[in-house]
């Protein structure tokens, strides 16, 4: 659980931060997005006191973080960039060990950590252990920067527009992948992008910051249909709010009992589930569990009562 | 075209070796630039004995200009060092662009003749290209890197170490071989003061008219200069590529 309390920034007399008080629970990931120059980029450095703050308290997982030194701190908490910034004259192996090796642990449990990490991202160790960083795809190099911030296990995991660079197919690849190593691990991710699909797909709760305050920090929905600043709205935009609603909903959600004239997967989002019906000129889809057995039925009533509950 | 330069190597290398070991063999190559019957090759001293001298002093200088030069560097491109990065600069600048002739003319006086005055000659005039190359290097690290080190809890030392001084090596060591060769060229004039080394067959040559003498000392010189320029690139792609930086990989 990350808690910060009127944490703020000035440099000589701008604020770049002013007062931001929020709490990221434990296991949800929290998306901060902004325009440039909105403080986002900052108020994510001073979690890990890359940047000191100049006032206000960060607490992680209750402790409060400003007695710690900041190197020390830094080893507990995972740290990713954009362009991935990894060492270019270390291993795969190497760069991902940094933080063990800096913590003591022994070279076996590293090594095992290494490959089990490599593992999870698709990476096979005994192929990528060795290899240079120079020698890896982009979506490949990406993948290892993020194994190498979870190297150590750390609760908290800060993301700097991580998926920036990276073209779209793999960028929705890498986002799957965190999300579901961010589920099986509870890491408590805060990750700062300008890509309001990105903060959509990953954030439990959204951040909106500009000028330096945080504006609201709500769930999705509450965003979509409570915004708190007329800037919010203009952020998350209004022409397809509809749309986006019903891209935080799935399918299974919403099945009744019959069949319909198409079909789609459990997992779908009641935004793609409405392009299918559109498509296929249906009122309504028959939804699929994993094995392909029909488990009911999602009308295109119900989708559209659905585009703006409440 | 990789067995011509190994041949010419080996070839320059037994040269030097021969005419260091037995300079009399090369007497009839020498004789017709002599007059008046005056000796073929230098024989004031021993030819291998100066060029050992000679090389011993250009290491030493370089050894002292790279060590001042690379902690300068290090220390300009720190946050709390920064604002001494002008001041530095001017100062290897002036050793480099005052003469070593001047640089002797002064320090004769200070620290009397010999080993000394040339030594901090050399030592001035190698300072530019090392610290140059040293700063250049560290600021060539790609600023994602160096987030990612920070952000990863390496503390300033340990960035320094592992993270910036192997990625600014093959700069830093482009530097040093620069200065290197530079100064057994420049090193010949410590003679003028008595330090030992191969200026003094040259100087010998122009007291004594005598134009093999001249054309040993330069000769000896220069293949040296050339030799080491060689063996550096060989020894600099060796320890880069253990360190995987650069062009090593």
């Amino acid at each position: 659980m990350i808690e910060l309390q009127s944490l703020t920034k000035r440099y000589g007399a701008t604020t770049v931060v002013d007062a931001v008080s929020m709490t990221v629970e434990r296991g949800t990931v929290a998306a901060i997005v902004g325009t440039s120059g909105s403080g986002k980029s900052t108020l994510l450095r001073m979690i890990n006191r890359l940047i000191e703050p100049s006032a206000g308290t960060v607490r992680i997982d209750g402790r409060d973080t400003a007695g710690v030194p900041g190197h020390m701190l830094r080893r507990e908490i995972g740290y990713v960039i954009q362009g991935h910034g990894l060492f270019p004259h270390r291993t795969v192996a190497d760069n991902i060990g940094t933080v063990p090796g800096l913590l003591g642990w022994e070279r076996a449990r590293i090594a095992a950590r290494v490959d089990e990490l490599l593992a999870l991202f698709q990476l096979d160790p005994g192929l990528y252990r060795g290899q240079f960083p120079h020698q890896l795809s982009g979506g490949q190099q990406q993948r290892v920067g993020v194994a190498r911030a979870l190297a150590a296990g750390p609760s908290v995991l800060l993301m700097d527009e991580p998926f920036g660079a990276l073209d779209p197919i793999i960028r929705d690849k890498a986002q799957a992948d965190l999300l579901a190593i961010q589920r099986r691990f509870g890491t408590t991710v805060v990750i700062v992008t300008h890509d309001m699909d990105e903060a959509f797909r990953l954030g439990s709760r959204i951040g909106v910051m500009t000028g330096g305050r945080l504006l609201q920090f709500a769930s999705p929905t509450e965003l979509l249909t409570r915004p708190a600043d007329p800037f919010v709205e203009r952020l998350t935009g209004t022409a397809d709010r509809a749309l986006r609603l019903l891209s935080l909903t799935t399918a299974a959600s919403l099945v009744e009992p019959g069949s319909g004239e198409c079909t789609v997967p459990a997992g779908a989002t009641l935004r793609e589930v409405l392009s299918e019906l559109l498509w296929h000129r249906a009122g309504a889809a028959t939804v699929l569990d994993e094995s392909a057995r029909p488990l009911g039925r999602v009308t295109m009533e119900r989708l559209c009562a659905h585009g703006r509950p409440g | 075209m990789r067995g011509l330069a190994f041949a010419a190597r080996s070839l320059a290398v037994l040269l030097l070796a021969a005419f260091l070991l037995v300079p009399q063999r090369f007497a009839p190559l020498f004789e017709p630039f002599t007059e008046y019957g005056a000796p073929p090759i230098y024989d004031q001293g021993s030819l291998l004995g100066l060029a050992v001298a000679h090389l011993l002093l250009v290491f030493a200088a370089t050894a002292l200009s790279a060590l001042v030069a690379v902690g300068l560097a290090v220390f300009v491109t720190r946050p709390s060092g920064a604002e001494f990065l002008p001041l530095s600069r001017t100062l290897v600048n002036i050793g480099q662009t005052f003469p070593p002739v001047a640089v002797l003319a002064i320090a004769v006086p200070l620290v009397g003749f010999g080993l000394v005055p040339t030594l901090i000659a050399l030592f001035a005039y190698g300072l530019l290209p090392i610290f140059e190359n040293t700063v250049a290097g560290l600021r060539s690290c790609p600023p994602a890197v160096l987030e990612a080190a920070t952000g990863m809890g390496l503390d300033r030392r340990q960035r320094l170490y592992t993270v910036e001084l192997p990625l600014a090596l093959p700069l830093l060591l482009e530097g040093i071989r620069l200065s290197l060769v530079v100064n057994i060229g420049t090193a010949t004039l410590g003679s003028t003061v008595a330090a030992k080394g191969l200026g003094e067959v040259i100087i010998a040559g122009l007291l004594s008219n005598n134009t093999a003498f001249i054309l040993q000392g330069a000769l000896v010189t220069g293949l040296l200069a050339i030799l080491l320029y060689d063996a550096m690139g060989g020894l600099e792609r060796r320890i880069l590529g253990a360190l995987n930086v650069g062009g090593g990989a």
